[in-house]
C-alpha cells in the first residue's frame, strides 16, 4: 500500500528546499536575536520616552499576524516605492527574500526582547550588587555578570522560538518563496498526493526540529554543569 | 486623509463594511477552530493520561506532529487531501472537475486540529496541577468517574487552564490569517481583494492589522475575566 518509490521520488525534491529555510530561519534568528538583545536593554533604563514605543512595537508584533506583516512589507511599501529608491533601499524591498527577512526578524525582535527581558530580570540582584561593590562599571558588569547567566536563562525559551522560526519560514512560501512548504504545494498539486507528500515533509520539519532542540539541550547541560550533576 | 476616510468608510464605496463583515468571519473561524481544537486537545489529554499505551502513543504522536510541523502545511494536507478525497468520490458518481472542499468548514477543522495539539499539552498540564487528594475524595464521596470529572476536577482544572489556553486563542486568532491561503473570504483574504482592486495594500494591510489587533485586545479581556472569575474564593499562592 505504501508507495516507497514514490517518496524516494520526492524526498529529494523537498531537500532541495531545506537550504532556503536554513537560510531564513538562521538570518532572521541573527538579526531578530541582535534586535531583542537591543530592545531588552534599551529597557533596563525604565525611561518612559524610550520604553513606551518600544512596548508598542512589541505589542503590535506579538498582536498580529506574521502574514499581515509580510503583506504589508512586501506588498505595503511597494507603494513607497519612490521615497524608497531616493534613500537607496528599494533594492532591499523589492526582493520577496529580504522582505520575509526582514518581517520574520522584526517579528522575532519583538518575541525575543521580552524573553530576554525576563532573563535579564532573573540575575539575582545580590550578584548585580557584588559587581557594584567590586567597582565594576556598568559595561563590565553586564559584559561579565548579566548578560552570560541571563542568555544562559533564556536558552528553554530560545528553543522554543527557534522551533517556531522554523515553522514561520513557510509563511514565505506565500510570496513565491520556494522552501520546504513552498514545494510541497507544488508536489501536492502536481501529484495529488496530499498525505505522501505531507508525510514527507513532515518528517524533514521534525528531524530539523528535533536536531535543534538536541543541540540546544546539549548548550544548556554544556553550560550548567553543576545542574547536570545533580 | 479624506481619501483613507473613504477607502475604508462603510458608505457606498468604501471598504470599512466588508472589512468588518470579514472580521465578523475571522472572529467565527477562529471561535469555532478553538472549540473543535477543545475537544481534540481534551482527548489526547486523555489519550497522554491513560495507562494504556496504544492511546497514549497516538495522543503523543498527534501532540508532536501537529506542533512541530508548520501550520501552512496541514491546512495544505487537509484542504488538498480532503479535496482530493472528495474529487474521487465526485469521479465516482460521474462528475468530471475538481471538487474543492467547502473553505470555510476545513479552516474551523484545520485550526481544530492545530489548535488541539497544543491545547492537549496545557489541559495534560492543568491536569497534573490537580491537588490529588481531590481525586480520593471523589472515591470517599462515592462519585463515579464522569461525576468526579465534571463536579469536581475539570473546573478546578480549568483555573491552572486558562492562561495557556489564551495563549493558544491568541495563536489560533493569529493563525486564522494563514486559512486566506485556500480561498475563504476572512480578514486577511478581504484585505488582499480590497488592496488588489484599489491598488492601496499599504492601508488595507494596515486596517487588517489594526483589527486583528482589536479583536486580539478584546478577546484577551475575556480570558483575564474568566481567569478572574475561575480563581473567585480562592487564595492566591
Amino acid at each position: 500500500m505504501i508507495d516507497f518509490v514514490f517518496f524516494l521520488e520526492i524526498i529529494p525534491v523537498l531537500l532541495a528546499g531545506l537550504p532556503l529555510t536554513l537560510q531564513l530561519t538562521a538570518a532572521s534568528m541573527g538579526i531578530g536575536f541582535l534586535l531583542a538583545l537591543l530592545l531588552a536593554l534599551a529597557q533596563q533604563g525604565n525611561n518612559r520616552i524610550v520604553v513606551w514605543p518600544i512596548r508598542a512595537f512589541v505589542a503590535v508584533f506579538r498582536g498580529t499576524p506574521l502574514l499581515v506583516q509580510i503583506f504589508l512589507i512586501y506588498y505595503g511599501l511597494g507603494q513607497f516605492r519612490p521615497w524608497l529608491q531616493s534613500i537607496g533601499i528599494w533594492s532591499l524591498f523589492r526582493e520577496p527574500y529580504w522582505c520575509a527577512i526582514v518581517a520574520l526578524s522584526l517579528n522575532e525582535a519583538a518575541y525575543g526582547s521580552e524573553i530576554l527581558r525576563g532573563a535579564i530580570k532573573s540575575v539575582p540582584r545580590g550578584l548585580v550588587e557584588a559587581a557594584t561593590a567590586s567597582g565594576m562599571s556598568k559595561l563590565l558588569t553586564l559584559r561579565l555578570i548579566i548578560l552570560p547567566l541571563a542568555l544562559r536563562q533564556a536558552i528553554p525559551n530560545y528553543s522554543n522560538e527557534i522551533i517556531l522560526m522554523v515553522k514561520g519560514t513557510s509563511v514565505a512560501s506565500i510570496i513565491t518563496l520556494m522552501e520546504v512548504t513552498g514545494i510541497a504545494q507544488d508536489l501536492i498539486s502536481q501529484t495529488y498526493r496530499a498525505v505522501e507528500v505531507f508525510v514527507a515533509a513532515g518528517a524533514l520539519y521534525l528531524t530539523l526540529n528535533f536536531a535543534i532542540i538536541s543541540a540546544l539541550n546539549a548548550l544548556e547541560t554544556r553550560l550548567t554543569p553543576y545542574r547536570a550533576r545533580a | 486623509m479624506t481619501h483613507f476616510m473613504h477607502l475604508l468608510g462603510l458608505e457606498q464605496g468604501g471598504w470599512g463594511a466588508a472589512l468588518l463583515l470579514a472580521s465578523g468571519v475571522t472572529l467565527a473561524l477562529s471561535v469555532l477552530g478553538f472549540l473543535l481544537g477543545a475537544v481534540f486537545g481534551a482527548a489526547a489529554a486523555a489519550g497522554r493520561a491513560s495507562s494504556r499505551r496504544i492511546p497514549a502513543w497516538l495522543a503523543h504522536v498527534y501532540g508532536t506532529v501537529f506542533r512541530g510541523v508548520p501550520d501552512l502545511l496541514t491546512i495544505y494536507l487537509l484542504y488538498y487531501g480532503g479535496s482530493i478525497a472528495l474529487t474521487q468520490i465526485g469521479k465516482f458518481f460521474g462528475s468530471a472537475g475538481f471538487v474543492g472542499l467547502p473553505t470555510f468548514a476545513t479552516g474551523v477543522l484545520a485550526i481544530g486540529v492545530i489548535s488541539g495539539a497544543y491545547q492537549g499539552e496545557v489541559y495534560r498540564g492543568a491536569f497534573q496541577a490537580v491537588d490529588r487528594g481531590q481525586f480520593d475524595a471523589c472515591k470517599a464521596l462515592g462519585l463515579n468517574r464522569s461525576q468526579s470529572l465534571r463536579l469536581v476536577i475539570v473546573p478546578q482544572l480549568m483555573r491552572h487552564a486558562l492562561p495557556g489556553l489564551g495563549n493558544v486563542w491568541q495563536l489560533v486568532l493569529k493563525d486564522s490569517a494563514l486559512i486566506s491561503v485556500i480561498g475563504l473570504v476572512e480578514l486577511m483574504r478581504q484585505a488582499q481583494i480590497g488592496a488588489g482592486s484599489t491598488r492601496e495594500p499599504f492601508i488595507f494591510y494596515v486596517a487588517a492589522a489594526v483589527l486583528y489587533f482589536v479583536i486580539a485586545a478584546v478577546t484577551a479581556s475575556v480570558f483575564r475575566y474568566g481567569e478572574a472569575r475561575a480563581w473567585r474564593g480562592m487564595v492566591h499562592a
